[in-house]
């Protein structure tokens, strides 16, 4: 598998002359003085490419193989993770992690679309597509969230739900509206972090919450841009453009009203750092969980409905018979 | 001014579906042909495998309210094009076209309406309007037609027919699936009952948020339910779909509905229904 996308490669070049140096600099220390002006010339040619990304370059970004996933996140962000397995009605998803976890000393609950990574890997999680059963064990640790007080912290990152006939067999449809039908109605904060990729109904299904948040390069969607072009255009070649009339970028999101934050990403994405990419996300959701904990919970479901009730652009005549 | 004015409205009104014109018409599903004067005798149910064709928005309200009892609530609500969408038409020009052509300003049509002189709301997709596709226009309406029968404690009876969420609105179509779902769940938690009727066919975000959230579900005879389109299935199973996937009767099988209905008794079982609550 490529592990680079194609604007990433002249950085790439650099990064892999630096490392030549850095080989020949154990025999011969001259090497070594390169290094320094190579590096502040990587830095500032992944500046510019990275101020002008369109938005297919951004999904791409979204989607890298080597970007981190819900358990990286996992393990940088919480202490004490314990997985939770299965919907008590047919399987265990690997698509979805659940399980309890440690944030800043408060138990929470964590539940995330994992893609998995290195081929195998993602087979076993179905490339983090999620059948009827992961919503339904997403949902299970959502109501176990409920009845114990616990905030919830949702990780999106999903080409979209599953489309088999296994799915549609076990209720695909029904699995994803219960979801947005319960979460819609439970006291306890919820907070969705898009990391990668939010995939129509699949990521909405873990995605209706108090404070919807997304990294600086993951995108959010009714539609893959492959899935728009091939339907509206007639023509899978126009991808970029898909990409750029769907407005699925963060700061698209952000201009739409329909989430209320970006996290910033280091330098190059988050796969860069991950480490820093994973303190700037807990320093995050941490505030905002203190912050939404302080809200009365009848008031907090009062504003979540209010939230979504004012998405949406429509016109209409000042005095609107009806 | 003419002495006598022409009464053109029933011949030409723009609001009734697009049936195919001619004496024969094919069926979607056995693909037999018919006779066009006995399928609009038989309410448009194929005569030979009990296909029910779509039909318009005024016929669903005849069929189904008592005469003359349907008044539309906020018929003015238009859509806009937020995201200024252009794919190999301007979704604005695409907007005014689906206007012109079935005479209504966007996909959903609700109103206060009453079955054996009881009051219910009933809301109906239109799918000749850009495949009953969800955008801002129908998920703000539904939201305030189930905010009005939860206020007015009336019960709540929505037909299906749509292709999912409306890609020209991107993402502010997505979040129409969770603002009518938490609308209907407002409304279930306050004891609204909700009738959720699907009809052929209804798919995506539609299926995937209010159309599966209903009391009871109930769908017409083969009507192609699902949440992926079966196009979209095989392309990534590669193998042949198994024989009637996604058909009412299918969803009936693996216990997704309550009950398939024929449409010339509809409107009698949803009497029926509602008289028990």
């Amino acid at each position: 598998m490529k592990e680079y996308l194609d604007f990433e490669t002249p950085v790439m070049q650099i990064q892999e002359k630096i490392d030549q140096l850095k080989d020949l600099g154990k025999t011969n220390s001259r090497k070594l003085d390169e290094i320094p002006k190579l590096q502040k010339k990587m830095e500032e040619l992944q500046r510019e490419i990275y101020s002008k990304l369109s938005p297919w370059q951004i999904t791409q970004l979204a989607r890298h193989p080597r970007r981190p996933g819900t358990s990286d996140y996992i393990k940088l962000i919480f202490e004490d993770f314990v997985e939770l397995h299965g919907d008590r009605l047919y399987g265990d998803d690997k698509s979805m992690i659940t399980g309890l976890a440690r944030l800043e000393g408060r138990s929470v609950i964590v539940i995330g679309h994992e893609k998995g990574k290195g081929v195998k890997d993602r087979i076993v999680h179905n490339f983090g597509m999620s059948h009827p059963e992961g919503y339904r064990k997403a949902l299970r640790i959502m109501e176990l969230a409920e009845k114990f007080n616990k905030p919830i912290i949702t990780f999106v990152d999903t080409p979209g739900a599953y489309p088999g006939v296994q799915a549609e067999e076990r209720g695909q449809s029904e699995a994803i509206a219960k979801n947005l039908w319960v979460m819609s109605q439970l006291s306890v904060p919820i907070i969705a972090v898009v990391i990668g990729e939010g995939g129509s109904g699949g990521a909405l299904a873990i995605s209706v919450a108090d404070q919807m948040l997304m990294l600086e390069y993951s995108v959010y969607s009714v539609i893959s841009p492959e899935g728009c072009a091939a339907i509206l255009w007639d023509d899978p070649a126009k991808i970029s453009e898909a990409a750029e009339s769907l407005r699925l970028t963060a700061k698209d999101l952000l201009a739409l009203g329909v989430i209320e934050d970006i996290i910033p990403e280091p330098l190059g994405g988050a796969h860069y750092d991950p480490k820093k990419m994973g303190e700037l996300i807990s320093k995050t959701i941490c505030k905002k969980v203190s912050a939404l904990e302080l809200i009365p919970p009848e008031e907090r479901v009062k504003q979540r409905y209010e939230r979504l009730r004012k998405i949406g652009a429509y016109t209409e005549p000042a005095s609107s018979p009806s | 001014m003419p002495w006598f004015k022409k009464e053109r409205h029933l011949l030409t009104d723009p609001r009734k579906v697009k049936f195919p014109e001619g004496l024969w018409v094919k069926c979607n599903n056995c693909r037999g042909i018919i006779y066009r004067k006995e399928l609009v005798r038989s309410d448009k149910v194929c005569p030979k495998c009990d296909y029910h064709f779509p039909i318009s928005v005024n016929e669903r309200i005849s069929m189904i309210a008592d005469e003359g009892s349907f008044h539309e609530w906020n018929a003015d609500l238009s859509p806009k094009d937020p995201l200024k969408f252009k794919d190999t038409m301007r979704y604005a020009d695409r907007l005014v076209k689906n206007k012109e052509k079935t005479g209504y300003p966007d996909a959903l049509v609700i109103g206060g309406a009453k079955m054996n002189c009881q009051p219910l709301a009933l809301a109906i997709l239109n799918f000749s309007f850009m495949a009953g596709s969800m955008g801002s226009v129908v998920g703000e309406k539904l939201t305030r037609g189930l905010e009005r029968a939860k206020d007015e404690k009336i019960p709540f009876v929505l037909f299906s027919a749509s292709g999912g969420a409306r890609m020209q609105e991107g993402v502010l179509s997505l979040m129409q699936m969770a603002k009518t779902s938490a609308a209907v769940a407002r409304f279930q938690s306050e004891k609204g009952l909700f009738i959720s009727v699907l009809t052929d066919p209804t798919f995506g975000g539609v299926t995937a948020s209010f159309a599966m959230l209903g009391d009871i579900i109930i769908a017409e005879p083969k009507s192609l339910i699902g949440f992926a389109g079966p196009r979209v299935i095989q392309q990534t199973i590669k193998t042949q779909l198994p024989k009637g996937f996604q058909r009412a009767e299918f969803l009936l099988e693996h216990g997704m509905i309550d009950m398939i209905v024929e449409r010339k008794s509809m409107r009698d079982t949803l009497i029926q229904l509602l008289s028990f609550f």
